[in-house]
Order: C-alpha cells, then sequence, then structure tokens
C-alpha cells in the first residue's frame, strides 16, 4: 500500500507540472468534439434547387415556394428547358431539380395522379439520397394537403416517423461515436506514453530493480489517468449536452457505468502497447494512429456495423469502441436502461480483465 | 559470508556472448571495483547479479539467494544505481527521496526522519524543494548514490556512477562511498576510471566477457610491475579483440 499510494503520488506530481501535457490532454476532447461534431453532420441545409416548369401555374408556384421555405433548400430560379439541367448541376448552380411535366396541374385535376421528377447529383451518393428523401417528403406532404382540403377524395398515405430522433439531427447519431474514440484514444496514449517515457529515461531499470511488483507499476499508471480521463468524460458529456444538444434520455448510473468502465479499458490497453513500445514517439503512433482508423470504421460510428461484409463484421467485435457506442447509443437517445446494455457491459467487463492479464504477462519485470 | 558469489555466470545475445563464464565472490563490506573496457561486458554482469537479466548459464547467490529463482528476494535487499542519472527530474529533491523511501515500503515517518538527516549530511536543506533537473550532474550523482542507499541495502550496485564529472568530484563521491562501506554495506562498482579503481579493496578487470585479473590494486601492481592500476589495465585490456560499441 505504501508503494502504491507514493507511486500515485508520484504520477500526480508528473501529471500537474507537465502544464503543456495536461492543457492538451484536457483541451483536445472539446476540440474534436466541435470539429467532428461540425463537420461530421449528415444533416443538408440550405441546398440550392432549380426547377424545369414548362407550364407555370399556380400549383407550380406552390411547391416551389414550400421546398424553398424548408431550411433545407433554396430556390436558385426556373431553367428554360431539360437540356440545361446537365451543365446546371455539373456547374454546381445547382444540387437538386426538380422537373414538372408539361401538363403538370391539368393532368392532376383529371387524372387525379402527376409525376415530378427529382434529379441530384449521384457523385456523393449520401447526400444525394438525402436530398431526394427531403424533396419528396415535402412534396409528398404538400400533395396530400391539396388532397384532404381541396379535393377531400379518399388516399391512403404513408406516414414515415422516425423514432428517438424525429428532427433526424446528425448529432444524434455522431456524439457517441466521437465520445468514443475520443475516451479510447486519450486513455491508451496517456497510459502508453507515460510508460514509454520512463523507459526512454531509464528510471524503468531502476523500478524494475526495486521489490515493486509489476501489478503495482500497472495500477499506479493507471489510477491517476482514470481520475483525469472522468474530468474529459464529464466535459465531454457537457459539452454534447450543450452545444451539441444530444441529450442524454435514459438513465445517469448506466451511463456513468458504460463509461468507467470503456475507460479502463482504455488505459488497459494503453499498458499493454507500451509493452512492446520502448519509445514515447512508437508508443503516440500506435495508440494514436493505430487506434484511430479501426475505432472510426469498425465500431459503427460512422458506417453502420449491420451493412459490412461478415469478415469486418467479425473484427469489430473485438473493437471496445464499437460496445460502448452501441451502449452510449442505446442510453443517450433511445433513452433507455441498465437492463438493455448488460451485453456490452459484459463484453467490456470481458475485455478489461483480458487486458489487465496479457499486460501483467506481458510486462517483464525483467529488460530486454 | 559472502556478499556476492558468481560462478560460471554466462550470458549470450543470440551468438554475441557478452559474459562468458566469469566467476568470483565479493565479501560482506567489501568494496569491489568491476573494471573493463566499454563493451567488455560490465553493465550485461551486473544486470544479471540485479535480477534485470537472467543468465544463459552459470549461477549466483546475491545476499544469499539464488538470482534464477529469488530475484524478487534479491531485489528488496539490494541498491542500484545506474549508469543513466535515474531519479526523476521534474520530482523536487524532497519528493524523489519519499517516493524511493515508498518503493521499498518504508513508512512515512521513517522516510521524513531519514531524508531530513540525509538533507543534511549533503548540505541540501534549502534546496530540497526545487527539481532534481536543476541540480548540478555531480549533485545529481550524489543524491542518486544516498537515495540508492536509502533503505539501508545489504549490497548497493552503482553501474558508472561518476561519469562525467572530475576528478574532485568524483573523489567527493567516493567518500560517500567509504562512509556507506564503514556502514557495511557490500559495494560493487563498475567503472572505466583508473584513479577510481586505486580506491577498490578488490578490482577485477574484464576483457572480451571474461575476467582476466582478480586481486587487490596494490597485488596487480606488484604482480605486473606497475606504478599505477591504469598501468596495469593498459596491459590486461591489450589483449581485447571486441571494439567497444
Amino acid at each position: 500500500m505504501h508503494t502504491l499510494s507514493a507511486f500515485v503520488r508520484k504520477e500526480f506530481h508528473h501529471i500537474l507540472r507537465d502544464r503543456w501535457t495536461l492543457i492538451i490532454l484536457l483541451v483536445t476532447p472539446i476540440i474534436m468534439l466541435v470539429l467532428i461534431g461540425f463537420a461530421m453532420t449528415t444533416e443538408v441545409k440550405g441546398t440550392t434547387f432549380m426547377v424545369v416548369a414548362p407550364e407555370r401555374d399556380v400549383s407550380t408556384s406552390e411547391l416551389v415556394q414550400i421546398l424553398s421555405q424548408s431550411v433545407y433548400f433554396t430556390f436558385a430560379g426556373y431553367l428554360p428547358d431539360e437540356q440545361a439541367i446537365d451543365s446546371a448541376l455539373r456547374q454546381g448552380m445547382a444540387g437538386l431539380i426538380v422537373v414538372f411535366p408539361s401538363h403538370f396541374a391539368s393532368d392532376r385535376t383529371n387524372t387525379g395522379t402527376s409525376s415530378v421528377a427529382v434529379i441530384t447529383d449521384g457523385s456523393d451518393p449520401n447526400t444525394a439520397k438525402t436530398l431526394t428523401n427531403y424533396a419528396s417528403a415535402i412534396m409528398l406532404g404538400w400533395a396530400q394537403k391539396q388532397n384532404t382540403t381541396i379535393q377531400n377524395t379518399l388516399s391512403i398515405g404513408i406516414e414515415t416517423r422516425l423514432l428517438y430522433n424525429p428532427a433526424m439531427k446528425g448529432a444524434y447519431n455522431f456524439v457517441p461515436g466521437v465520445l468514443g474514440m475520443i475516451l479510447l484514444l486519450i486513455c491508451a496514449m496517456m497510459t502508453s506514453i507515460s510508460i514509454a517515457r520512463e523507459k526512454e529515461s531509464g528510471t524503468m531499470e531502476i523500478l524494475l530493480s526495486s521489490p515493486m511488483q509489476p501489478v503495482v507499476i500497472i495500477l499506479a499508471k493507471t489510477i491517476p489517468y482514470f481520475f483525469l480521463s472522468c474530468l474529459n468524460l464529464v466535459t465531454s458529456l457537457a459539452m454534447s449536452m450543450t452545444v451539441l444538444g444530444v441529450p442524454v434520455r435514459g438513465s445517469w448510473v448506466a451511463l456513468i457505468c458504460v463509461s468507467l468502465l470503456y475507460i479502463f479499458v482504455g488505459l488497459l490497453l494503453g499498458v499493454m502497447i507500451s509493452t512492446i513500445a520502448n519509445s514515447q514517439l512508437v508508443a503516440l503512433l500506435v495508440s494514436g494512429m493505430g487506434l484511430m482508423l479501426p475505432v472510426m470504421l469498425l465500431s459503427g460510428m460512422m458506417f453502420p456495423i449491420e451493412s459490412m461484409p461478415f469478415p469486418l463484421r467479425l473484427i469489430s467485435h473485438i473493437i471496445p469502441a464499437r460496445w460502448y457506442v452501441s451502449a452510449m447509443r442505446k442510453v443517450m437517445i433511445k433513452g433507455l436502461g441498465f437492463g438493455s446494455i448488460l451485453t456490452e457491459l459484459t463484453v467490456l467487463a470481458c475485455m478489461s480483465a483480458v487486458l489487465l492479464v496479457i499486460s501483467l504477462k506481458k510486462f517483464k519485470p525483467r529488460l530486454e | 559470508m559472502n556478499a556476492i558469489i558468481a560462478s560460471n555466470l554466462t550470458k549470450k545475445f543470440g551468438s554475441f556472448t557478452a559474459v562468458d563464464h566469469i566467476s568470483f565472490d565479493v565479501s560482506e563490506g567489501e568494496i569491489f571495483g568491476f573494471l573493463g573496457a566499454n563493451g567488455a561486458g560490465k553493465t550485461t554482469a551486473m544486470r544479471m547479479l540485479t535480477g534485470l537479466l537472467k543468465p544463459t548459464e552459470g549461477k549466483a547467490l546475491v545476499a544469499g539467494f539464488d538470482i534464477k529463482k529469488q530475484s524478487e528476494k534479491i531485489k528488496a535487499n539490494i541498491g542500484y544505481m545506474s549508469q543513466r542519472f535515474a531519479l526523476y527530474g521534474d520530482l523536487t529533491i524532497s519528493e524523489n527521496i519519499r517516493l524511493f523511501g515508498g518503493i521499498y515500503g518504508m513508512d512515512a515517518k521513517l522516510i521524513a526522519e531519514k531524508r531530513d538527516r540525509l538533507l543534511d549530511e549533503l548540505h541540501l536543506k534549502e534546496e530540497k524543494d526545487s527539481l532534481v533537473s536543476r541540480l548540478p550532474l555531480g549533485w545529481k550523482q550524489k543524491l542518486a548514490f544516498s537515495v540508492s542507499i536509502f533503505h539501508e541495502p545489504k549490497i548497493v550496485f552503482l553501474d558508472e556512477p561518476t561519469g562525467g564529472v572530475d576528478p574532485a568530484a568524483r573523489r567527493r563521491f567516493w567518500e560517500m562511498i567509504y562512509a556507506a562501506s564503514e556502514q557495511g554495506i557490500t559495494v560493487f562498482v563498475t567503472t572505466h576510471y583508473m584513479d577510481e579503481a586505486e580506491y577498490c579493496n578488490r578490482v577485477s578487470i574484464m576483457v572480451d566477457g571474461r575476467i582476466e585479473a582478480l586481486d587487490s590494486p596494490h597485488a596487480l601492481k606488484t604482480r605486473y610491475a606497475a606504478s599505477s592500476m591504469d598501468e596495469v589495465f593498459q596491459m590486461i585490456a591489450r589483449k581485447a579483440t571486441r571494439t567497444a560499441d
């Protein structure tokens, strides 16, 4: 106990004396959350659209007006004919083109049906998909209103509702993901670099020739950074709730439990990395770059795991972030409690046990 | 009773034999000089004795414990000061002392008592709250030595403790070594300064991983008809085929 407390105190001295590193560690999560938060949004706002309307009448101009009233679209003018569509898209004058047929209004009154073409730039399929979804939703809404108020004919419409995220806010999707990435990366970096630094400066040799047990060294290296990571968790959550407007709908206890467990996994991952990294630079590269890609691609923060090919889906199971992101989505967005994240909690607990055992085994009480 | 008994101690790194079947005894309270050119295998031998490296062959007892099986017991009974200065530069003098006292399981009261006495002896009382990185090298080395024997080990291993300082500072350092030896601590010291070799009770000279000579400085000088340890060393080390790395 003497040994552990003496060593933990020493670690706190290191952290508090190295002001700049401390500031970087505390500010990085905030910057990353805000940067990625605003850059990674899938919401499309203020896209310019143009219209081809051979016969302009009340209904076409009403539709144009309704589209431009939404936050997603801005009206950029009429195109003379369909030949102009291609160049308008190519030159970036419009992100979306609405094409009315020649007898739009009369078709509607005579046959009851009429169609509108929506053309988008498919070189960015995600955005194109979102744009067409928005535009058709708006126009369908208009058509339904027409049917009920003016013609009063019975028609069956399909109403889609997005539960938990009715406003389709991008932040709801990425905040749990970014939290998962930031916490894992920073935790792993902190412990791996701090152990690698002891190897570099030669103090590790002294520690190894002392009667200190490896488990004490590992614990003493994780405890101070555990506190630091909790601070990071608090600031990140505060940021997502205020600036990014993502609420915590579910149980706070569940959220804190899974986060603390996840932080512990991250710190132990750093300890494991440090058993192979002999310099601070290598530790930084492995824990920063080495972890970033798998976490970004395979945790489900950017791409849905369900749509990945089987081998990748398999690999994603060993990415701790996958489980954390999924638990955080359930708790923060869906508003669920403890019972719903038992799987995630169990997996993370197993991971930390495995990491601890590997670190202890690989943490050589001798040199080389 | 011998503090260290080594017999046929060998360390191979791949095909390279860093330490080649060395055997020697060090008796309790002795100051044993472990000499050799750079690359002769001194540090490797010392690391085996302190439990930092596993020997490939041979065996050794340190403070009565087997280096292969009882390295944990050995670690509790020795002090070690490495070649690279190894206190924490971003901790104060007083914090470093407290840390190493704590690592060796001493309780806070005892640490505080001994620390005050030590700071008095080193005339570092006023400096106790300044960072170790700001101390001059000679002072750092004296402090590192004091810290390595702070927990009163049976044996202290010093790996080129005085590298980079002038002869006057080395002499002051050696006064501390004598004081430790008078307290009954066995001192095992590697060096390549031959003026320091004269201060040892006995010295061994390593060439290419083997011990070529082992005796008191006086006896060695007589045997080789030399006026100084430096001459003795030159005569023995000339046989070396290995170059320093």
